[in-house]
């Protein structure tokens, strides 16, 4: 095994375990949807660093962040449903980024290339993941307070507004971490289908948040191992390895 | 006069241009036992958000600086397939087993010997498996693990069966026996208030 696939395999766990993690969370607020949706809104901030020659996952955790901000305030502030302005930020964004997009970019901006990770990516990866987890491991017991019922969390004094605005800005930050491996068409697959999967085998938190990040790190590993091997496209390879996994869960579960 | 644990002046809740809550003005004596009636849609739960601090409203409340609220809702809608075991839960107000295992034996999981070991199944089991009853007494071990001086317990026994009614309100009054407390609560059974209640507050809300 080549240096090259080892610092891609690490990424890959690096990323599926982060997105794994924090999206246990999102499948247990039911808010699936918004970590899919949001991933789209990468495109339009890459567009602009591929014009501007920055590096394209700072051009995404810019565009992720303002529609973080923008979906977290008016979720606070409006009577509309976040979900439907989840989706209104959705499609406007993958529209504008389809047109800013550069053509020959286009495809790996969707659904990314893993072959042109760098050493910086590979370093903000790092940075990033860190970032996530420790933050995460912070706020896990108010998240999961408020799952479990905001009333009891408000009346422990709990921000909840707040605890959302941070969890919403880490997604960003994953998702951001994810475009150049799965593109961002993708990424969001990876913040679900673990966390999803390790819900329908998990009996406790802990077992939850162990199977989701195991089944995210998994997938990835395997999925780039099948693309090289194959050579086959790395992003959609490690996406229906995480689906695959699910499929499986799912008929455990019904058992 | 007993020493008041919480005064409540012109209390007025307004949703959109309905008022919920109307000028409503109460006091709570220190270890008293006030009971909250009237219809539904009278405001009782409002009520109880107000003096938890979690909805707006205008009007003065005011508890003693030592007060400390434990808090019972009504009902959790805890999804069945939650992956969130009862000891988990209630690791998220304190993660210290020993005062876990003691207030779990307060809420009656540990009557005798006999009882230790179904004690030590409903911590390992799922908080969307519970029954209401387990449910309710659950929340309340939740609600006494912040060692309160106060309890709001919001229709402590809807959704209870009777059985599970009497091993409620037989906790209640050893509670109120070893603890120093004072409960607010909300009910609609007369027995429980001319029981229970040594204050009444009725909420009848016109619409």
């Amino acid at each position: 095994m080549n240096t090259n696939l080892i610092f891609l395999l690490f990424i890959g766990a690096l990323v599926g375990a982060s997105s794994a993690y924090l999206g246990s969370f999102m499948v247990l607020k039911r808010m699936s949807l918004v970590g899919d949706a949001l991933s789209h809104v990468a495109l339009p901030g890459i567009a602009i660093a591929l014009t501007f020659g920055i590096n394209p996952m700072l051009g995404a955790l810019f565009t992720l962040l303002i529609a973080t901000f923008a979906i977290w305030y008016m979720s606070e502030h409006s009577e509309v449903y976040p979900e439907a302005l989840v989706g209104v930020f959705f499609t406007a964004s993958l529209s504008l980024g389809l047109l800013l997009t550069p053509q020959p970019e286009l495809l790996e901006a969707l659904f990314g290339n893993i072959d042109k990770i760098g050493l910086q990516d590979g370093i903000l990866t790092l940075v990033g993941a860190i970032i996530i987890f420790v933050v995460t491991l912070i706020f896990s017991k108010k998240l999961l307070l408020g799952v479990v019922s905001e009333d009891l969390a408000k009346s422990q004094k709990i921000n909840i507004s707040s605890v959302n605005l941070i969890y919403l800005l880490l997604v960003a930050l994953v998702v951001a971490l994810g475009v150049k491996f799965l593109g961002t068409l993708l990424t969001g697959a990876m913040v679900i289908i673990p966390a999803a999967t390790a819900k329908n085998l998990a009996k406790s938190i802990k077992g939850f948040h162990f199977l989701a990040i195991g089944f995210g790190i998994t997938s990835s590993v395997v999925g780039i191992l099948t693309a090289k091997f194959y050579g086959i496209s790395s992003g959609p390879a490690v996406v229906l390895t995480a689906v695959a996994f699910f499929i499986i869960s799912y008929l455990i579960k019904r058992r | 006069m007993s020493e008041l644990i919480l005064t409540v002046k012109d209390l007025t809740v307004k949703f959109d241009k309905h008022k919920i809550l109307d000028n409503l003005s109460f006091d709570v004596v220190r270890d008293g036992t006030v009971t909250v009636v009237g219809p539904n849609g009278a405001g009782k739960t409002v009520l109880f958000k107000c003096l938890l601090g979690i909805i707006p409203f205008t009007g003065e409340i005011s508890w003693v600086s030592d007060a400390k609220i434990g808090y019972v809702p009504q009902k959790l809608s805890v999804a069945a397939d939650l992956p969130i075991t009862v000891l988990e839960f209630l690791k998220l107000k304190d993660s210290d087993l020993k005062k876990i295992e003691e207030i779990m034996a307060q809420v009656g999981f540990k009557q005798n010997a006999e009882h230790i070991h179904h004690d030590m199944r409903v911590l390992k089991s799922r908080l969307g498996s519970l029954s209401g009853g387990e449910l309710q007494r659950i929340l309340m071990a939740y609600a006494l693990l912040g060692d309160p001086n106060v309890l709001l317990l919001d229709e402590p026994t809807a959704g209870v069966d009777i059985k599970g009614e009497e091993t409620f309100y037989n906790l209640f009054a050893k509670l109120k026996k070893d603890v120093d407390l004072t409960i607010i609560f909300i009910t609609h059974d007369k027995e429980v208030v001319e029981k229970y209640a040594d204050t009444v507050i009725k909420l009848n809300h016109e619409h």
